[in-house]
């Protein structure tokens, strides 16, 4: 297992050492606050307009920037002439390779680091150039005036041709990024030999793009040698090291602010090369520079999940049983980079139990923007292919799907050499999931139904995550003043899944107050402490136990001290409602602010590190999701009827917010599987030709079954985290489209291998079926 | 297209700035700006010999939240350009700049549309209103308060828009079915998903609108 090195969704190897924690918690039992549904801490802000995006940001005297794209697949930059640019009005600084200012060099990846504007424009959306004017118009007209001589090369940008012979190298060495990457157990062979059914189908994901709402963008402004940037990010530290390492700058100089951002799914892991260039432009004018790319440039450059090409074959008994399990997968994260194919495999490797596994990855370089993780990387493409193999097993051996994937619920970690997980719901998932859903008798009804053109269906799948641990490093501070209110510090953003929502509610569970009262600092790496980047589904496990730890840490500080002061013994003293409460003699109940010893220290200051995982095990969150759906076989339109998502995310911290996720995921899945495709001109340019939401259809309010459920199964993961709590963003998006595509077998009798799996594409599949009868 | 120089009846034409305005739109025949605000256009389409410059600065009144806002813009300017970067009123969202993901809804005319594709001279002489009108001094309005309760956001950044458009769909239809929330919500991109919950704060927006508070 390797990550794309590009990423920072892990650590690789130990973790750094992390200072001793002081205190030593008990997991929670029963909890008053923690797992209640609540509105988010931070509702008032999103819902008046007075929450500050980066995008919103106006500074005096602040300029506006824009980049300069590549306009071809392939092609190099000969000349950049700026001259008639320069002379527009309103225009302050135009930056190209060619201007001596561009000093500033990006890694692209750990085997290429270049400048910022590499003259070796490997895809449509490499950036050029870059300029600053007075208003974004004026900053585009800029961009039209533009001078550009390219030198026009082939290009490959169909990833399936990229091996070809005759297909152009995207770089020197060739478009093999490095060899494929293997994995093997047991003994496939003789798995298939002592299968009693054999399938094996090609499987295909299309490319997806992040398009989060709000734009990629920043401001910078400098002050002297300090730098400035809002920028819209999951992770304000990953950002600071980016911008910092390409301007060679100290850490300490480049302060990134991160308060509220709209959306990332992965995009917005890491600085852009537009921070980069508004940081030069800001520092070339002496004034503030904001950037917001247009919603174009999204679609090219700021990363996607990458098409994938898969072939799986499997062997089962006719009682169920797995016996291989032989899977190749081929994908290309675009011209630089190696995340193609990272993680394809991982369902394959561990969802269920099958004593023998042979997995292949391969990695190609095309002339297409680069990929960036994207919810759940490789994890929805390989659920795509197994989780319909694993249909289609249950079909060939006529078994129900729910009990054929019951039949094979594992309870180690078969992937990582069989290691225990910490808790698995898989099977509670399934069994739950299909209570709720009323799966036999919604199954046997969908059988029962007329069968003329309108039909219905239902369809299952399951899945793992194989992060969603979280870990450390991660430093948080709970603060109380003398009043007794509280304060947060926490480096962690809130990308929109409610984490500063949760933090506050543990707080609060810790030290018995109002949510709401308690006030947050966070995403700034000048004033909060060390947080990595929000992505993963490790945001709440890795805070929430570090959050708690600090709340114990200064409650303890708070009960000596009033202890002291009321001369009783520290254990009978307890927090309650801003008072310090005694469980032995009421008459020692003190409001908090009374404390006299507290009003001379002014404040205590609780510290909380994120202790080390368990050793041994493996901490995974768990999905089984369930769909119904309707299908017009004359026009292949599908309707879902509903979906249910049941999860094992270890202890619920917040019943709404996690619903939240869950439909979430839910929705984005029903996209991955259904409408979203990125099309790239294979043959004549290279070129997007669908770069903008209409064309490119991700779900509306249309597209989705106001009929969702979401089913927790809320048992607390007290070994993996003083929490108990396990990741949910990614696992919620990864078996959704392979689920909706069962249904539709369910439905129809028709099998599509390829997403989307759209009208056009189904009424093709149905009519192919039926002259095939 | 017309581009003869400076407004000849300049003097008139500032007092009914509006219909010039909107006459420069008709000249320049673009489909797509014309769809934001087509039918006031449509009603003024007949006067073509008004145009505005484009590289030339004019002064418009505009009509935001109830007060009145002199500004100086160039005719290219977007309503959403006007209102987030020369305003402050920043509320009001860019999600893609060009008609598709309806993060800029604001209210025109009582009547949900998309400030993107609005030219601030068009938007002369309607009333407008944005996520910010919404609110009653620091008191957040029903919508808004339905979406609270509901969890109906997630990054909370296409919010403002899908604000707007219930609102402006409660202000034609009190009472509406699911069925007509989600078609009234249908040109509002939620890329975070969080569309079951909107449907539900759109049902619960109505009731609170209707003066049936109570519990949620």
């Amino acid at each position: 297992m390797r990550p794309d090195p590009d990423t920072s969704y892990w650590i690789e190897g130990d973790a750094p050492e992390t200072p001793q924690q002081t205190i030593q918690a008990e997991p929670w039992g029963e909890t008053e606050v923690v797992g209640q549904p609540r509105p988010r801490v931070d509702g008032y802000e999103r819902v008046s307009g007075s929450a500050v995006y980066p995008a919103d940001i106006t500074l005096p005297r602040m300029l506006y920037g824009a980049i300069l794209r590549s306009p071809h697949a392939n092609a190099t930059v000969l000349s950049v002439d700026t001259s008639a640019a320069r002379q527009m009005p309103g225009v302050h600084a135009v930056l190209s390779a060619f201007t001596p200012d561009d000093a500033a060099t990006r890694p692209h990846s750990e085997f290429i680091r270049n400048t910022l504007f590499n003259p070796t424009c490997r895809y449509e959306g490499e950036a050029v150039a870059a300029v600053a004017a007075e208003d974004p118009y004026q900053a585009r007209d800029a961009l039209r005036a533009i001078k550009v001589e390219y030198e026009v090369h082939d290009f490959v940008a169909d990833e399936r041709r990229a091996l070809e012979t005759d297909a152009p190298p995207v770089h020197e060495g060739g478009n093999l990024g490095r060899e494929p990457q293997t994995y093997e157990r047991g003994d496939v062979a003789r798995g298939f030999a002592d299968a009693d059914v054999l399938l094996e189908e090609e499987y295909r994901c299309e490319c997806e793009i992040h398009t989060p709402m709000e734009l990629h963008g920043c401001v910078a402004k400098w002050d002297g040698d300090n730098l400035t940037v809002w920028e819209s990010t999951q992770g304000v530290y990953n950002v600071q090291t980016g911008v910092a390492g390409a301007l060679g700058l100290p850490l300490s100089k480049v302060r990134i602010i991160g308060h509220y951002m709209g959306g990332g799914f992965g995009a917005k892991l890491q600085a852009g090369k537009y921070t980069t260039a508004a940081a030069l432009l800001a520092k070339m004018t002496a004034r503030p520079v904001k950037i917001t790319l247009t919603r174009e440039e999204t679609y090219l450059a700021v990363g996607n999940r990458p098409p994938a090409n898969m072939t799986l074959k499997a062997g089962v008994k006719r009682d169920g049983t797995l016996t291989a399990l032989e899977f190749a997968g081929m994908g290309s994260g675009g011209a630089y980079g190696m995340g193609g194919s990272s993680l394809l495999d991982w369902q394959i490797r561990d969802l269920y139990t099958c004593p023998n596994v042979k997995t292949e990855l391969t990695d190609v370089y095309i002339n297409a923007g680069p990929s960036r993780p994207f919810r759940a990387p490789g994890h929805p493409q390989g659920s795509w292919a197994l989780e319909q193999m694993i249909d289609s097993l249950a079909d060939a051996i006529d078994m129900d799907p729910v009990d054929l994937r019951l039949k094979n619920t594992p309870t180690v970690s078969q992937g990582r050499d069989g290691i225990p997980y910490s808790t698995t719901g898989l099977r509670q998932c399934l069994e739950e999931g299909a209570a709720t859903f009323g799966w036999n008798d919604a199954r046997q009804e969908a059988q029962r139904a007329e069968q003329g053109h309108i039909r219905r269906g239902v369809g299952v799948a399951a899945g793992l995550w194989i992060a969603g641990a979280g870990g450390p490093p991660c430093t948080v501070i709970v603060k109380i003043f003398s009043d007794g209110s509280i304060n947060l510090n926490m480096g962690a953003s809130d990308i929109g899944t409610g984490t500063k929502t949760v933090m506050a509610m543990v707080v609060a569970e810790e030290l018995r107050v109002d949510p709401n009262s308690v006030q947050i600092e966070h995403a700034d790496t000048s004033t909060t402490q060390y947080a990595s980047a929000s992505g993963g589904s490790k945001t709440v496990p890795t805070e929430s136990p570090t959050v708690r730890a600090a709340a114990l840490d200064v409650k303890r500080q708070l009960l000596e001290l009033a202890a002291e002061e009321l001369e009783v013994d520290v254990s009978t003293l307890d927090m309650r409602d801003g008072m310090i409460v005694s469980t032995t003699d009421p008459s020692k109940n003190t409001a908090i602010p009374e404390l006299q010893s507290l009003r001379r220290r002014r404040s205590l200051t609780g510290i909380g590190y994120r202790a080390p995982n368990p050793s041994g095990v493996a901490t995974c969150p768990f999905a089984a999701q369930f769909c119904e759906v309707e299908v017009n076989t004359r026009t292949g339109e599908v309707r879902i009827l509903r979906f249910l998502g049941a999860h094992d995310s270890g202890r619920v911290m917040n019943r709404l917010t996690y619903q939240n996720q869950v439909f979430g995921g839910i929705t984005m899945g029903i996209g991955y599987g259904m409408t979203e495709r990125r099309i790239l001109d294979v043959d004549q340019t290279g070129k997007m030709v669908n770069k903008s939401w209409h064309d490119y259809k991700i779900p509306t309010a249309l597209d989705v079954p106001a009929d969702m459920t979401c089913v927790p199964v809320d048992v607390a993961d007290d070994q993996a985290n003083i929490a108990g709590c396990k990741g949910i963003g990614e696992p919620a998006t990864i078996p959704t489209a392979a689920a909706v595509a069962n249904a539709i077998y369910h439905a129809t009798g028709v099998r599509v291998t390829d997403t989307p799996l759209d009208p056009t594409t189904l009424v093709q599949a149905i009519a192919d079926e039926r002259e095939g009868d | 297209m017309t581009r003869n120089g400076k407004d000849g009846n300049e003097g008139s034409g500032a007092n009914s700035g509006g219909v010039s305005r909107r006459g420069f739109l008709t000249s320049v025949g673009s489909g797509a700006l014309t769809v934001a605000a087509a039918g006031k256009v449509a009603a003024e389409a007949t006067d073509t010999s008004k145009v505005l410059v484009a590289q030339e600065m004019s002064k418009i009144n505009l009509s935001i939240n109830g007060q009145q806002k002199e500004v100086l813009v160039e005719p290219r300017w977007s309503l959403t350009h006007v209102l987030r970067e020369k305003l402050g009123i920043t509320g009001t969202k860019v999600g893609c700049d060009r008609g598709e993901c309806g993060a800029c809804t604001v209210l025109l005319d009582g009547v949900p549309r998309y400030a993107c594709m609005t030219l601030a001279v068009e938007a002369e002489g309607m009333e407008i209103t944005t996520v910010e009108g919404l609110m009653d001094g620091e008191e957040i309005g029903p919508v808004q308060q339905a979406f609270v309760e509901k969890d109906a956001y997630q990054c909370g950044y296409c919010t403002s828009g899908q604000i707007m458009a219930v609102e402006g769909l409660l202000r034609a239809n009190s009472d509406p079915s699911l069925h007509e929330i989600q078609h009234g919500m249908a040109g509002n991109l939620c890329r975070c998903g969080a569309y079951p919950h909107i449907f539900e704060a759109g049902a619960r927006a109505a009731e609170l609108q209707r003066g049936q508070g109570g519990e949620s």
